[in-house]
This record gives structure tokens, C-alpha cells and sequence, in this order.
């Protein structure tokens, strides 16, 4: 065994968020391991190659929530990350009509008119009430969560904070801010839209990876999670990673070398060492043991408490909050190597909006449909896919003239109600998913060199988000903020001194944004009397 | 449109053609006409078409509005036809003037606000008849249009694509269309709105503008409008008509008095931040709201706020000496920032260094003294600061006589 097993910091999960927290650890003068169960880190932010000439973004698949900041701070371009803005996106619905989306401002609105003028209309009011909300809750990513409850001067200050902003909104929008977080995406939409289809391809991002229809109240707020990204200034806008979205995580561990950080893939975790309520290091499932008086987690809470933590260590009040944390995976994905473009049915020829995401939906009850399946415990018939062909833009991840599919699926379940996960169901789920795209794109199916199947069984298996959540845990209201991941435990620490957590399952939750890992580094470089060296991003 | 001419192969058109929208500049319905003028090659977007910004030189197109006749693309703008029985109700419901007293064949200026007293919008109102009325302005209303005339018998049509408009503003914009045989404007009062005929083409005619002068604006149908703009142009000729574009407009409106949204203020509908939009009478314009009509939206807010003094104000304000201060600073006693320009202007008809300014109260309301801007000039490639002093004025900074002599004058 090489080097020294003694280090001053261990993050457990080489994840993007455990190597955000990696790297500003090791930024502040930390000696640092990082421990990944993979061969390879990435977490869910991997880009792998599993058939000659073609490299998928295997789990998460765009790129907007990455918080600039962080970016900034870890010089991530300078490491290699290029994030590329697309430009569109469609719906496609069973009638052979299509919605696309513009970027191009005066093309949005042409198009919104061409479905009705009152919704291009109401477009406008509709986009500034988001970015209100986009507004109001930004500032609040970057900051860790008040605790309500203990209220030490920080948190009565951070709590003011909030405050002050939601005041300062005047008595309207604080009414509209409390039902904006508290409604449905699909009522949300009905306010400002009649259109079915123009709904039907908004609502998409208010249940992308969450258990929950689009008819349940909180997944307004779903929707805004989706939209309080940015490409280099551009609020809501989404992009690629150049070379997948391992290309994050490549540059993120690249950073982390530079500032003198050791990698060790391959083994995971068996279990934190607690030693009179206090962490003192870790053993690897390989028998490789470290010592360190500060370890990080990048597991979600499930993980990294239930499964590799002595409950006797920990109160049994925190241990129950940490079993009703819900999960509730609900998201399957296919990643397809393609022959050359498909073509749909549905598009002009030449047409200009397919480099985006491309749904294929007639409305708002149709995903509502599909919702109801997972409820009953089967994949969705007709389910909600949000496909995109990145090698339009990104010539890296495909040979000339060949494309990349990447196919996110929602609704699967978890446990299926009938049968196991074995290759005969992904292989029908995956055919319910080609039968559906083949509908819109006849051409499709011939054109498949390879597929990438992942129920949310795979993907709990090969990236350890607990039944396949592709947050760490569900972005609803009593899940987020001060109650993210459990009421008391929102600012990064656990109940064992020196174990701090730093996934998704904290403030502000997923979506490959980077602010749980840069939040829990701040925490933790505070304990230790240091300061994060944020840059100039700070 | 190119027509196939023949001997060309005959294309198979597909069986079903799947529509796709234009992305990037629209062409209007004078595309055709002004690109071949276009000599800059410079165009702006407004509503999505393509606009001309310049087509030869902004001065010489400006001295066209002042002292010939000029033409100019206003098909763009929103336009929005409100008719039946409730028609009056809707309009008067929205606009903070009363509606009432506006009779039919006659335009009108007008705003509309929020409930809270904020301006949406503003923009000229035509009663084309007693139960139908057409509304034209900068920015989309017909969501807003829609909540207003909620449970009203009326119908709300956005009729913006169904006409095409062209502003001929001048001093010899009366004897151009004079010449055209156009009887009907030695009646037509300022504000006035007459059916007429250009060639053979049916156009209305009102006695409207943005440039504090004598001019017309037509509106006819777009497949009329190549016809109408080339029956112009070869009239034009004895009276110097010059088609021009957006950046010499924009000077005359500023010298005109008139305010821009996007510019000098910004629409309660679309500001993001809560505390941007604007009361009428913190744009100065308290003449437009006639708190003695019954019911209008925005009314209870407005009585409140008549009441109290605005927190700030918009201005019209004369700075020393010669350079424009666009975007400039305003301090008072060159220490304290207490507002900013929007929009500013060296008048060359004027003869002064112009400009709208806001300013936090009480500067501008009660301090009208020792107030200064700050200019940034560059000097081949160096940048110079300077302070300069501003002070309160009337507006307009210009209307000349021109405008309300009826029947109008030749030159």
C-alpha cells in the first residue's frame, strides 16, 4: 500500500459533490483522500464508453445547475470542462403536431402564437414569475440553511436573511412565492397556458426525477429547481459537457490532483471507525484502513448512516428521521449508439430546434398517466422521455456521421410489482421505450448499434443513489431547506463529530449543482478555524 | 415572392407541409422596398422585424423630419381591435383617461396601468366607430387586454399582422398628399382619422406622430402595402420625402416629448424587480388620468397616490454645453448620486443639450439647483470625465405651429 494512511480529511464518494468538497478541502492546505467504489469517479456524472467509438453520459446527461462559482473557484476550464449551450428543444404529440421551444426570443414567440396568441401572451408573465422565484432562491444555494430551531446568531441572521428577501417581494408576490412552492406544476401552468401541448412540454421539468405527478402539489417547485441554472449568465438555460458529463467530474478530479489530493478508486467503503461519538477514519471493503479526524460523505443519507454507520453511535431520533427520508426512485434511462440521425415524422424538414430535448406527449394528463403506472408499481406505458442527441453539437462522443442517444425515462419503479429487474424486463422496458420513440421516428430502431439499459436498480447499483433518486432524495418542501436532509442536520455535520455530509440528500439538493459540496467544505473548513478560498467567484 | 418563371421544373410539393417558424428578423410587409434603400445595410429588431436602423446617414434623415417629409415603417407596432356593445366599457376600464369623451374618426393619447397605480403600457387609441375602437402600442397586451374585458360583450382581436402602417412625418407631408389628390386633409385636425385613397388602394388616414410636428400616419391592408409605399415615393419627389430609419425617429421623439418604454420606463408587466415600474405621475403625466371617472383599473391605488409625493420623478432636463449624456449619473453638488438620464440628445433643431432624467425626490420636485451630470466622452481613445451642469425643464423641446394648423400648410 502506497503513501501514508494518515490523512487530515477522507471524503467517502468521488462524486462530483465529494469532489467539490475534495478539492476545496485540499484548496485550504488539507491533506486529502478521496475513496470511490467505481474503478473510475463520477458518481452520476460519468461519461464511459461501452461500445467502440462512442462515449455515453451514462447517468446525469445535461448540464445548467453547476453552480459558476464553484466552477470558477477550482478553474474547472482551466482543467478541461467546456459546457456548450443548446439552443431548442420539442414535443412531439400523436396527432403529428409539434411545440418547439426557441432560445431565440421573437422565434418562441412566433411559435407560442402559432398555437395561440394568448399563450404567447401569457408566455412572457409566465417566464417572469419564474424568474422571480429563480431570483428570490438563488442566493440561498451558495449559503448553508438556517436552523430554525437552535437559533445561534448565525442562524438568526441567515433566517433574517430569508426573511427579508421574501419581504422585500411585496405582499403580492410573497402570496404568489407561498402557492408557487406549494402547488402543482400542472395548476401551476393552467394559470397561464390553454394550449395542451405548450403545458405538456413545460410540465416535463416539475417531475424529471421525482416521484410525483404532475397533478401533486410541490412539483411547481421541481420545475423551478430545473430552471435556476445558468449558462454563463443565461438563467435557466441548459447545456452539454463537452465530452460528456464526466468531463465535470475528469476536470473536478484533475483540479483535485493539482492541489495535491489522492484518488483511490475501486474498493468502497465498509464503515466509518466512531470512537466515543467521534469519526477517526475509515475501512475500505478491500481492508484498507485510513485514519482522519474529518470524513466526508458523498453517500446519501441511507448510506452512509444506516448501511456503514454503527446505529448504536447515533441517537435513535436521527436514525428514524433518516428512514423516513424518502426516495422513491423513479427514473430509468437508456443510452443508445446510433447509425446516423433519426429522422421524425412530426418535424419540417431542416428543421431547427432537434439539437435540445425532445419530448413525445400530447399533455399534461398523459404524464399524469404514466405517473399512475409507477404508483401501481409498472413502468410506464406511454412514459414521459426527455431525449436528447448531444452529438449534434458535441462532435466527441460519437464517430462523423454517427450519433448519441441519450433517452431519460420517467416513470420506473423501483420495485416492480410483478418480477425482478432481470434482463427480460429492462429489455421490455426498454422496448416500451424505442416502441414510443419509434412512433415519432420511424427510423429509430434501425438505426441502433447499442444500448445502455439502467432501471433504477442499475442505476442504485452502479452509482449508489439509494433506489436509483437521481437527487439523493426527493426535492419536496419537507425535504429541502432546514429540513434537507433531516430537521437539525441541514448544515452539513452529523451526529458523530467530524463526519459531515456533502451529497444531494443536503441543502440544495441535486441536479449536479455543486453547492451541497462547496457548502459542506465551508462548514468544515469553519470547524477546523479556516476559511474557503472561493476566489474571485466569492 | 419569385414567381416561377416558365420552363423551370415544376416542383412536387410535399402532401402535407409541416409548418416552421422564422427564427431571426421577420420581414415586414415594406421589406422588399426599404432593404433596396437600406445603403447601411443596418437593421434593429422591433417585435421581431426586421427594422431599419439608418439607411443612408441619421443626420440627413433626421433634417428630413424637420424640414421635408419622411417615411417610415410603423407596421411592427401592436395593434389590437376592440369591438362591441361594450366596447366603450372595456376601453374606459383600461386607460386612465375617460374614453368618453373621445368621438368617433378621432385618436387619442392614452396610458393604462396595474391595480397598483403602475404603468403598463402606453399608446394611441382610435375610435373607429362608436362600439370599435383600436388600440396600437409598444408592447403585447392581449393577455392583459383579455383580463380586462373579462364577463364585457366585446371582442379582442390582436390585429397587429392585419394592417400594415407607414408614419409620413413632415413639414411637406400635407402637400405630398395633396398632390396624390387627397381631399380629405385640408379638414383633418390634428388627432383626426379620414378613409382615403392612395392609387387605388383604400388606406385610413390619421393625423398622428411622434415628432411634435405636422405628419400622417397610413394604415391599410399589407398585400396594399408595396403599392402604396411606390405611389409615395414617386410623389415624393418635389417635396424632398426621404424614407428613414428607427435612429432618426427616435431623435424627434425625444425633441417631441414623448416617452419609450423599454427606454424611459419600464411596463409593470414585465418588470422583474418590484420596484421598477412607474405611477403616473412620477412620468409626469397626471394630465392623462382623470380621477373623476367612475372606475378604472388602477384607480383606487392612483387617488392614494395623488396624494402623496412621488419617491421620484422623471424630468426633461437641459444640460451645458454640447454632448449627449445618455445613461449618464446625476449628482447634486457633483457629490450625491440622486438619479439617472435615460434617454439624452444634442437637438439640433433646438439648438440644446436634451435629455429625460430621473431623479430621487426631493431633487427635480423642491431642489431643482446645483444638480450635474456625468459625461463620459471619449476623445480618441482616451476617456474624459466630465461633470455638467443640468436644470429642469418644460417639455416638449420642440412642437412647432405646423402641427395644429388645419387645413394644414403646404410647407
Amino acid at each position: 500500500m502506497a503513501g501514508s494512511s494518515k490523512f487530515d480529511a477522507i471524503v467517502v464518494g468521488a462524486g462530483h459533490n465529494g469532489l467539490i468538497a475534495a478539492c476545496f478541502l485540499a484548496r485550504a492546505g488539507l491533506k486529502v483522500l478521496a475513496v470511490e467504489k467505481a474503478p473510475h469517479v463520477g458518481g452520476a456524472a460519468v461519461s464511459l464508453s461501452l461500445t467502440p467509438g462512442w462515449t455515453y453520459s451514462n447517468c446525469s446527461y445535461v448540464c445548467s445547475l453547476l453552480r459558476p462559482e464553484i466552477v470558477r473557484a477550482l478553474e474547472l476550464p482551466k482543467f478541461g470542462l467546456q459546457v456548450i449551450p443548446y439552443e431548442s428543444g420539442a414535443t412531439f404529440n400523436s396527432r403529428g403536431e409539434y411545440f418547439a421551444y426557441f432560445s431565440d426570443h421573437d422565434a418562441l414567440r412566433r411559435e407560442l402564437t402559432r398555437h395561440s396568441p394568448h399563450d404567447a401572451d401569457n408566455y412572457e408573465q409566465y417566464a417572469r414569475a419564474v424568474m422571480r422565484q429563480c431570483r428570490l432562491i438563488k442566493p440561498l444555494l451558495m449559503r448553508t440553511a438556517p436552523d430554525p430551531v437552535r437559533l445561534r446568531p448565525r442562524d438568526i441572521s441567515e433566517l433574517l436573511y430569508i426573511l427579508r428577501r421574501f419581504h422585500d417581494l411585496g405582499p403580492r408576490e410573497m402570496a404568489e412565492t407561498i402557492r408557487f412552492w406549494t402547488m402543482s406544476i400542472a395548476e401551476y401552468l393552467d394559470q397561464f397556458f390553454e394550449t395542451p401541448i405548450v403545458k405538456a412540454h413545460l410540465a416535463g421539468s416539475g417531475i424529471i426525477g421525482t416521484g410525483l405527478g404532475p397533478y401533486s402539489p410541490g412539483t411547481a417547485y421541481v420545475l423551478l429547481h430545473h430552471y435556476m441554472g445558468e449558462v454563463d449568465g443565461a438563467i435557466g438555460a441548459w447545456g452539454f459537457a463537452r465530452g460528456g458529463m464526466g468531463a465535470i467530474t475528469q476536470a473536478l478530479a484533475a483540479s483535485f490532483a493539482a492541489s495535491g489530493g489522492e484518488i483511490r478508486t475501486g474498493s468502497g467503503l465498509d464503515r466509518f471507525v466512531v470512537r466515543n461519538g467521534r469519526v477517526t477514519g475509515v475501512v475500505l471493503e478491500n481492508g484498507d484502513t485510513f485514519e482522519a479526524r474529518t470524513v466526508v460523505s458523498g453517500m446519501d443519507v441511507r448510506r452512509t448512516f444506516i448501511e456503514h454507520t454503527e446505529e448504536g453511535d447515533l441517537p435513535a431520533a436521527f436514525v428514524k428521521a433518516v428512514k423516513r427520508y424518502r426516495f422513491r426512485g423513479s427514473s430509468g434511462k437508456l443510452n443508445i449508439a446510433l447509425d446516423g440521425m433519426p429522422t421524425f415524422t412530426g418535424a419540417p424538414k431542416d428543421a431547427r430546434f432537434l439539437k435540445g430535448d425532445l419530448h413525445f406527449l400530447d399533455d399534461m394528463p398523459e404524464i399524469e398517466r404514466a405517473y399512475d403506472d409507477w404508483k401501481a408499481g409498472r413502468w410506464s406505458a406511454s412514459p414521459y422521455v426527455d431525449f436528447l442527441i448531444p452529438t449534434q453539437i458535441d462532435p466527441t462522443m460519437a464517430p462523423p456521421g454517427k450519433h448519441y442517444a441519450t433517452v431519460f425515462v420517467q416513470y420506473a419503479p423501483y420495485h416492480l410489482a410483478e418480477g425482478e429487474w432481470d434482463d427480460a424486463n429492462r429489455e421490455a422496458f426498454a422496448e416500451t421505450v424505442i416502441a414510443k420513440i419509434s412512433r415519432h421516428s420511424p427510423d429509430f430502431r434501425k438505426l441502433i448499434v447499442h444500448k445502455e439499459v439502467r432501471s433504477p436498480l442499475d442505476i442504485e447499483r452502479e452509482t449508489g443513489l439509494s433506489e436509483g433518486n437521481i437527487f439523493q432524495g426527493e426535492l419536496t418542501f419537507d425535504q429541502l431547506l432546514f429540513n434537507r436532509p433531516v430537521p437539525g442536520y441541514a448544515q452539513y455535520r452529523s451526529p458523530i463529530r467530524g463526519l459531515y455530509m456533502c451529497g444531494s440528500a443536503t441543502h440544495p439538493g441535486g441536479g449536479v449543482m455543486g453547492a451541497p459540496g462547496a457548502n459542506a467544505a465551508r462548514e468544515i473548513l469553519s470547524d477546523l478555524g479556516r476559511r474557503i478560498d472561493m476566489g474571485a467567484a466569492a | 415572392m419569385v414567381k416561377p418563371t416558365q420552363g423551370a421544373p415544376r416542383r412536387r410539393i410535399a402532401p402535407q407541409v409541416i409548418p416552421q417558424v422564422i427564427t431571426g428578423l421577420e420581414p415586414g410587409p415594406f421589406h422588399a422596398r426599404i432593404a433596396a434603400l437600406n445603403h447601411q445595410h443596418a437593421w434593429t429588431n422591433w417585435m421581431g422585424f426586421a427594422s431599419p436602423a439608418v439607411l443612408d446617414s441619421v443626420e440627413f434623415e433626421y433634417f428630413a423630419i424637420r424640414n421635408q417629409t419622411t417615411l417610415f415603417d410603423i407596421s411592427p407596432m401592436c395593434k389590437y381591435a376592440i369591438e362591441g356593445p361594450d366596447a366603450e366599457r372595456v376601453v374606459n376600464r383600461l386607460v386612465t383617461r375617460d374614453i368618453g369623451r373621445l368621438s368617433p374618426g378621432r385618436v387619442t393619447y392614452a396610458i393604462w396601468c396595474d391595480e397598483d397605480g403602475q404603468v403598463i403600457d402606453d399608446g394611441t387609441i382610435f375610435r373607429l366607430a362608436d362600439d370599435c375602437f383600436r388600440l396600437c402600442c409598444q408592447e403585447p397586451q392581449l393577455a392583459w387586454l383579455s383580463d380586462i374585458a373579462w364577463g364585457f360583450d366585446v371582442t379582442i382581436r390582436d390585429v397587429s399582422r392585419e394592417i400594415a402602417a407607414l408614419s409620413l412625418q413632415g413639414p411637406t407631408s400635407a402637400a405630398l398628399l395633396r398632390s396624390l389628390g387627397v381631399k380629405a386633409i385640408e379638414a383633418l385636425k390634428p388627432f383626426g382619422i379620414a378613409s382615403i385613397r392612395i392609387g387605388e388602394c383604400e388606406v385610413d388616414v390619421s393625423r398622428t406622430g411622434f415628432t411634435g410636428d405636422l405628419g400622417y400616419e397610413l394604415w391599410m391592408r399589407p398585400p396594399d402595402a408595396a403599392r402604396v409605399w411606390d405611389r409615395l415615393m414617386a410623389a415624393g419627389d418635389n417635396w424632398g420625402l426621404r424614407a428613414i430609419g428607427y435612429q432618426a425617429v427616435e431623435m424627434a421623439r425625444i425633441e417631441a416629448g414623448f416617452l419609450l418604454p423599454k427606454i424611459d420606463f419600464l411596463s409593470a408587466r414585465s418588470a422583474l424587480r418590484t420596484n421598477r415600474p412607474s405611477t403616473p405621475f412620477e412620468l409626469g403625466l397626471d394630465a392623462m388620468v382623470d380621477l373623476a371617472k367612475p372606475h378604472f383599473n388602477g384607480r383606487r391605488a392612483l387617488l392614494r397616490l395623488a396624494g402623496e409625493r412621488p419617491a421620484r420623478k422623471l424630468f426633461a432636463v437641459e444640460i451645458e454645453r454640447d454632448k449627449p449624456a445618455a445613461n449618464a449619473l446625476v449628482y447634486h453638488r457633483r457629490k450625491r448620486e440622486v438619479g439617472m438620464i435615460t434617454s439624452a440628445l444634442w437637438s439640433p433643431t433646438c439648438k440644446r443639450n436634451i435629455a429625460y432624467a430621473w431623479l430621487d425626490a426631493p431633487f427635480g420636485q423642491t431642489g431643482t439647483d446645483d444638480l450635474w451630470v456625468e459625461i463620459y466622452l471619449q476623445r480618441e481613445i482616451r476617456w474624459e470625465r466630465r461633470m455638467a451642469r443640468c436644470r429642469i425643464v418644460d417639455k416638449p423641446f420642440f412642437v412647432h405651429q405646423r402641427r395644429r394648423q388645419t387645413p394644414p400648410a403646404n410647407m
